[in-house]
């Protein structure tokens, strides 16, 4: 029982080194930063494998359709951290060149495996959700647009394009937010960001308590800021006629 | 299906909506045929295949094993490890529905002294990595506690499994209100007019027609579940990744990296992928058509 009332102790939050103290701030900061940089990195490029992926997956050749529908299928079924691993220990291992000083050099850092490893991740679902809302988008509307003299490319970067990402947009909110928790993994391969930097402030100074609550209250506002972010782009592109 | 309207089936009228016709093996397209879970095995194998190849030229210099024995030997012992990460996952799961279910009642409850709280829970966990939780639970859930005089032991694995739940539990939470309020009012109001009450409405009439429109996300959220698993290798639980790491060093072999990541990854692959072909059955024959 007394275990328990010490657990539920309420002076979690007052004894706060990352506010207090100079140096542990710095290091909070960087990781926050570093999350930050991940997070909008990974947003971007994985933003760009759907839009390109369900791109591909209205084309005309089916090695193509086929070749990204697997790509999908498989990034879709398979752990993030074993993907993860896979880039950085398996591939990184392979991938060196000499450097300078004669010695072997990985050629991609920890940093650039995560932004490759967790765009792929986040992109192949991605490519499944501008899938579905290009889909969604009436045919009558491509008809129209064919016989207006659109040509194939057009048609899809100025009629099907825009709505598609008006249909898919929720879906689109929760794996972005998503991605920005997944972004954490980057732990396992010590990129220093947020639970790294947190990690290494409570074994240093015995505070997990409060560094664990700091820790969830980010993360809980970097999505919160997303979310934000989001509605209001949400907001911008609605389209009268549709929806509330 | 779009199917071509003949001449003779017009006849001068206008056209009019053909009755819906079973659905034969020859109307699903070509490339559904041909791309689906047997040709995705095909594929996969195809893939390690062209992956090891290569190492077997090196491998053939020396006395050293192919890879492909390399991977027999520890198949057992990974096979058993993968078993504890299905494990975990159900056990989380089971924790996690009953109370996402629970929760998800709350969310929806009329005095906003049970709804508010409910909803911050449901937000907060959603919205915390899986990762930070982990650790959360892990680093401050006591090994140990007593109380009234027994106590309860609480191994790593138990705390992981605690660790997981929590989002789950959300993530089901959320699910359920959507059901819940996807119901037509009109139900509620005719069971109110029979004389139930709110409880016997919500278990006897409402509860029972979300099972449907839960189904689907609930499996798929098990596959993601399933996929989360390895995540308590990192905060020190042994499981099937960090056997293949235990592995990967006993061997010390470079070219075997590729290979056994692969291998892992096919593992998870094949169990997660027909669930989440069937998911997307489910969906679709659910869905509202429009």
């Amino acid at each position: 029982m007394e275990t328990v009332l010490d657990w539920l102790r309420p002076d979690w939050f007052f004894d706060l080194s990352v506010v207090g103290d100079d140096y542990n701030r710095a290091r909070y900061l960087n990781g926050l930063w570093m999350t930050v940089k991940l997070s909008v990195i990974c947003i971007l490029l994985s933003l760009g494998i759907g839009i390109l992926g369900a791109a591909i997956q209205g084309a005309k050749s089916r090695a193509l359709r086929v070749s990204v529908g697997f790509f999908v299928a498989f990034f879709r079924n398979t752990p993030p951290l074993v993907q993860l691993y896979f880039f950085y220990f398996a591939i990184g291992t392979i991938l060196r060149i000499t450097g300078e000083n004669g010695l072997p050099q990985p050629l991609v850092s920890s940093f650039g495996w995560a932004i490759i490893s967790l765009s792929l991740f986040a992109g192949a679902l991605n490519i499944e959700i501008f899938r579905s809302g290009v889909e969604a988008v009436p045919k009558a509307t491509i008809e129209a647009a064919e016989a207006l003299g659109y040509t194939r490319l057009q048609i899809y970067r100025y009629i099907v394009l825009p709505l598609a990402l008006r249909i898919s947009m929720s879906a689109l909110g929760t794996n972005l937010v998503n991605l920005v928790k997944t972004t954490t993994l980057a732990y396992a391969i010590a990129v220093p960001e947020l639970l790294y930097v947190a990690a290494q402030i409570w074994s240093e100074d015995l505070n997990v308590r409060e560094m664990m609550n700091v820790l969830l209250l980010s993360y809980v506002g970097i999505v919160a800021v997303l979310v934000w972010v989001l509605h209001r782009w949400e907001k911008a592109l609605r389209f009268p006629g549709y929806g509330g | 299906m779009k199917k071509a309207v003949t001449p003779e089936q017009i006849k001068g009228h206008l056209p009019v909506l053909l009755p819906t016709r079973k659905l034969m093996l020859s109307d699903i397209p070509l490339h559904d045929r041909l791309f689906n879970i047997w040709t995705a095995g095909a594929l996969l194998i195809a893939f390690l295949a062209s992956a090891i190849g290569p190492s077997f030229a090196q491998a053939g210099a020396g006395p050293a094993r192919s890879i492909i024995t390399i991977l027999l030997d520890w198949t057992p012992s990974i096979a058993k490890a993968f078993g504890f990460n299905v494990l975990i996952s159900i056990f989380a799961m089971a924790i996690g529905t009953v109370l996402g279910v629970g929760l998800g009642v709350l969310q929806v409850s009329p005095r906003a002294v049970i709804r508010r709280p409910a909803w911050l829970v449901t937000q907060f966990f959603r919205n915390s990595p899986w990762l930070v939780l982990l650790f959360y639970c892990i680093l401050l859930i006591p090994f140990k506690i007593t109380l009234f005089g027994v106590t309860i032991p609480f191994p790593g694995w138990i705390k992981a499994v605690i660790g997981l739940s929590l989002p789950v539990m959300a993530y089901m939470s959320e699910y359920m209100r959507g059901a819940i309020n996807s119901i037509p009012t009109g139900q509620w109001e005719s069971a109110q007019s029979l004389g139930f009450t709110r409880g016997q409405t919500m278990r006897d009439i409402i509860l029972p027609q979300t099972i449907k429109r839960v189904l689907p996300p609930w499996m798929n959220l098990y596959a993601v579940l399933t996929m989360a698993t390895p995540l308590v290798s990192i905060v020190g639980v042994s499981e099937v990744m960090s056997l293949t790491r235990a592995a990967l060093s006993a061997e010390g072999r470079v070219d075997l990296l590729i290979p056994m990541y692969l291998y892992i990854l096919c593992w998870f692959f094949i169990y997660c992928y027909p669930i989440s072909t069937l998911t997307g059955r489910l969906e679709r024959r659910y869905s509202v058509k429009l």
